[in-house]
């Protein structure tokens, strides 16, 4: 049997039987990948700071805490399977392509200070 | 009564300082990516530890320098449970020696919160948070290799039976235990097993694994009066061949 000489132990462990084919691990079937939310501040936004791969939520948790709970400030991560979430194709960007034409959209026409002071102002009188 | 708290403290931190430097035999080595970093940093929490308690010998206790107290010691004065001594061997091995060392951990600490040696009141509170995660860590590895099959689980199984005299050994009275419980220091080691038992319990009683029966076996005592099994040495040879080269460097 020819083993792989390589140290790395996720590398050679994979020839486990004695015939010496690699053992095929189908995607989900023992463990999956985890995407990681990273919350800074209790109210804060959860934000996306990257993957574990673990067997079950519970690990990936555990996992998280540990690969992206460890150095800056945090307060609670979320883990969700990579599987369970849903996005649209690249190619379907096209549809977000006239979004800078539509500032009709931004928040931003709103003149809200100019109406709280003129309440402030009814107030004082 | 100096003596008795300096007994206690030298055998909790000679524990967190052997079994730490067991744990990180692991790193680089660990089953997966994940859990090798998890592990490795449980391991240098466990180290630091040690460190927090030899701090309080040092300057409470009138103790030496930690790292001179912790490398340069002859085998026969380290307080450590042969719990913590024994080699990794397989992975199943070590998880479960975690398990019952952190749960252990946790009880100890908990019950010091309210010592009346007022030093390790702080440190108890400042390590609960490290010790919850080192538990829930343990606990779901427990539950995740209980389920994953029947090799899996008789491996488990097999870890048991095979730890738990020897973690019987983290609860072996120090000297003058019963000074320490009259001054209320501590709630006494009987006390802390009881508790830990029940915490085990209720997680392994759910993941389908049976302790054995306490009349069935011999708690592996010996450490806490410097009585040690065979691989200690070679462990504190390594663990202290830098620091030997040189004692006085400073880093």
């Amino acid at each position: 049997m020819e083993n792989n000489q390589s140290l790395d132990p996720r590398v050679n462990r994979l020839q486990l039987n004695v015939s010496g084919e690699p053992v095929v691990v189908r995607d989900g079937e023992n463990w999956n990948v985890f995407e990681v939310f990273h919350q800074e501040k209790r109210g804060a936004h959860h934000e996306h700071v990257g993957c574990v791969h673990a067997p079950n939520a519970q690990l990936a948790l555990v996992f998280a805490k540990e690969q992206f709970g460890r150095r800056k400030k945090c307060v609670n991560l979320w883990v969700v399977r990579s599987a369970d979430i849903l996005a649209f194709n690249t190619e379907d960007e096209d549809m977000f392509a006239n979004n800078l034409e539509k500032t009709y959209r931004d928040a931003s026409g709103f003149k809200v200070m100019e109406k709280i002071n003129r309440y402030k102002k009814s107030g004082k009188e | 009564m100096n003596r008795a708290i300096n007994n206690l403290l030298t055998a909790m931190a000679d524990d967190a300082l052997i079994q730490g430097h067991r744990n990180s035999e692991w790193t680089g080595l660990g089953p997966i990516m994940e859990e090798d970093i998890a592990f490795s940093s449980m391991a240098q929490d466990k180290i630091g530890h040690a460190w927090a308690l030899y701090r309080i010998l040092q300057e409470d206790l009138n103790g030496s320098d930690p790292d001179r107290f912790a490398f340069l010691r002859n085998e026969k004065d380290y307080r450590c449970c042969h719990l913590a001594e024994q080699p990794n061997g397989e992975y199943d091995f070590s998880l479960v020696r975690h398990f019952l060392f952190d749960h252990a951990e946790a009880v100890r600490y908990g019950r010091l919160e309210q010592s009346s040696f007022a030093p390790l009141q702080p440190l108890a509170r400042k390590l609960k948070g490290e010790i919850k995660y080192h538990t829930l860590h343990a606990n779901a590895w427990v539950s995740q290799l209980c389920r994953a099959g029947e090799d899996s689980y008789i491996r488990m199984q097999a870890a048991l039976n095979r730890c738990f005299p020897l973690a019987l050994g983290l609860f072996e009275p120090p000297e003058e235990e019963a000074e320490l419980v009259a001054t209320a220091v501590y709630p006494g080691e009987k006390a802390l097993q009881e508790e830990w038992l029940d915490r085990i319990y209720n997680i392994l009683s759910p993941a389908g694994l049976n302790l054995p029966a306490m009349e069935d076996v011999t708690p592996a005592y010996g450490g806490r009066r410097g009585y040690h099994t065979e691989y200690l040495q070679p462990l504190l040879n390594e663990m202290g061949a830098v620091f030997r080269t040189d004692p006085e460097a400073i880093w």
